[in-house]
């Protein structure tokens, strides 16, 4: 699969990082690395094998709908960058 | 051209569990900000979610009522978007293996029952509250993480009515399971619709929009003869639809563009490594199949063969299931085998009490008995039609049976001929040009000297007996 700087560019967007040109290239090319790479898989049957939904093989971890202990909102907003009251805040997202 | 509308419905729904999906907190509403808030549901780092067992017993439940295949295994996705309500960067749901899939819901439809498909329901996390104010928006993360069944049908609705009914039949089952409030108010219920039109007879769909914003199964419908309109018009004026989101404003009555979705949305779903996979086994879901109550189609249908009752009162008295419940016990009271009088009742006076009150029939405290009792003594013309409603309110404010409400407003209805006359003879002579046109061949002046001796006793004459003795007495006169 050939991965070309638009697409890494379209990828670093997604993850909301910021690339310079340079950048780009260099990571276009081992990106192409890796996925050449993990390509060598293709090389298996697995007509056979079920697609790996966990690699842990436990199932049913549930727990009870019991309340447990909530944070304070002054606990819950001590690492926030910026709060107003018992709120966070953010930038504002809509004019 | 005449067009016909493709619509399907995506339902979010606040299972009514105590604490949220995959942590501990709290799921009450109405609390302080960020007072139900845990490292699990802010997504701080290291920390591990862990499913609620009632939640996904809610989740099958729900799947069973509405006819679903409740999937032998489910598993939980990551939906990777940014947005500032949504603390871990992605929300948990579920992708290709939903808790069930494949079910439907029958609504009735021009006197037909019509069956809409459901694709799937399946189980995700609510996101967090966000308050815009001048320049920054405010985030409240109490919701974040309240456990949502994602319930999505079928573009198998063909008309905004459709929708409607669609939504208020599965409100009522889902209301009937007890896994949901579905307060639209509270946000325990969001809809929102796609919808887009073809010319009629045609299978290809055309371009569709997406609805938001509906407060209410009436704005959904609102919204939806909004939108079938505006695409009409498009299409008649040679333009082309586009795919967009549009936001449904009820005060304007007209709906407006968010955002125009370029190419779909690249969420990247993969597996959720920090939850285990589930495997339900059969015994689970025969046992919540078990716990299922009779469901409003059916008790709908029961009430229609065992009581005699219309499609129409059947279907209004069937929508909570505790007002049925209470309908059903004054129907057995009821000893007549004729039901039509207390369900009249029911569905008239009793309804129009709660109405007013903002509240159900069965929270208005009145026992089966004594609206029976109450219905009883109307039958035996013990007391008007009229009187009966004003004991009725009495009931409901100071909570007395209605023979001691009767005795203390001096209510009883009065037969007795001796005590007509009185003012049969007042009317008589108060108005002698009714009795006139009455001797004149007019009927209707008969009408107005019972009206009278209505008032003068104060609505406390029997019509029927007051009526019989003016007739008697002008006759032989
Ligand atoms: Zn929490």
């Amino acid at each position: 699969m050939a991965i070309d700087k638009k697409t890494v560019e379209y990828v670093a967007h997604l993850a909301r990082i910021e690339l310079q040109d340079k950048e780009l290239e260099k990571l276009s090319s081992q990106l192409h690395d890796i996925l050449g790479f993990i390509d060598k898989l293709s090389e298996l049957d697995t007509k056979d094998v079920l697609p790996t939904s966990h690699i842990l093989p436990i199932n049913n971890v549930l727990r009870n709908d019991q309340p447990g202990q909530s944070l304070t909102p002054a606990k819950a907003l001590e690492n926030a960058p910026s709060s107003e009251g018992n709120f966070f805040t953010v930038p504002k997202v809509i004019e | 051209m005449e067009f016909e509308p493709v619509i399907g419905l995506e339902v979010h729904l606040h299972l009514k569990t105590k604490t949220k999906a995959f942590c501990g907190c709290s799921t009450e509403f109405g609390g302080q900000p960020n007072s139900q808030v845990c490292p699990v549901c802010l997504g701080f780092p290291g920390t591990l979610p862990v499913l609620n067992k009632v939640a996904l017993e809610y989740a099958i439940k729900a799947g069973l009522a509405l006819n679903c295949t409740v999937n032998k295994f489910t598993k939980f996705d990551r939906k990777n978007y940014f947005y500032p309500d949504l603390p871990k960067d992605y929300q948990i749901s579920q992708y290709d293996f939903p808790v069930s899939s494949n079910g439907f819901l029958e609504i009735d439809i021009d006197g037909k029952i019509k069956r809409i498909g459901i694709t799937r329901a399946h189980l995700e996390e609510d996101a967090g509250k966000l308050i815009h104010k001048d320049s920054v928006s405010l985030v409240d993360f109490n919701r974040t993480g309240i456990a949502l069944l994602e319930i999505v049908s079928m573009p198998e609705i063909n008309s905004p009515q459709e929708a409607y009914e669609y939504l208020t039949g599965l409100k009522s089952i889902l209301k009937y399971l007890g896994v949901s409030d579905c307060d639209m108010e509270k946000g325990s219920l969001r809809c929102d619709a796609n919808v887009s039109i073809r010319p009629k007879g045609t299978i290809p769909l055309g371009v569709k929009a997406e609805l938001k914003n509906m407060n209410s199964f009436k704005a959904v419908r609102d919204a939806l003869e909004y939108e079938i309109e505006r695409q009409a018009k498009c299409l008649e004026a040679g333009e082309k639809i586009i795919q967009e989101t549009r936001l449904w404003d009820e005060k304007q009555g007209c709906s407006v563009v968010m955002r125009t979705k370029e190419g779909a949305q690249d969420y990247r779903y993969f597996p959720e490594p920090d939850l285990t996979t589930f495997i339900i086994d059969s015994g689970l879901i025969d046992e919540i199949r078990k716990s299922i109550p009779e469901l409003p189609r059916e008790k709908y249908q029961r009430f229609i063969k065992e009581y005699g009752l219309s499609i129409y009162d059947a279907k209004l008295l069937v929508l909570i299931r505790e007002d049925a419940d209470f309908a059903e016990s004054c129907m057995q009271t009821y000893a007549n085998n004729d039901k039509k009088l207390i369900v009249n009742w029911l569905n008239g006076a009793l309804l129009s009490e709660a109405n007013a009150r903002n509240c159900q029939l069965c929270q208005l405290g009145i026992k089966a008995q004594d609206l029976v009792e109450l219905v009883n003594f109307v039958e035996r013309q013990e007391i008007s039609n009229l009187s009966a409603k004003t004991v009725l309110t009495q009931m409901i404010e100071t909570k007395k049976g209605p023979a001691e409400i009767i005795k203390e407003k001096n209510l009883s209805q009065i037969s007795d001929t001796g005590a007509l006359d009185g003012f049969i003879e007042e009317a008589i002579k108060e108005n002698e040009k009714s009795v006139a046109d009455y001797k004149a061949g007019k009927e209707n002046a008969l009408m107005f000297l019972v009206g009278q001796v209505m008032k003068k006793s104060k609505g406390k004459a029997n019509p029927k007996t007051a009526q019989e003795l003016i007739k008697r007495r002008l006759e032989n006169a």
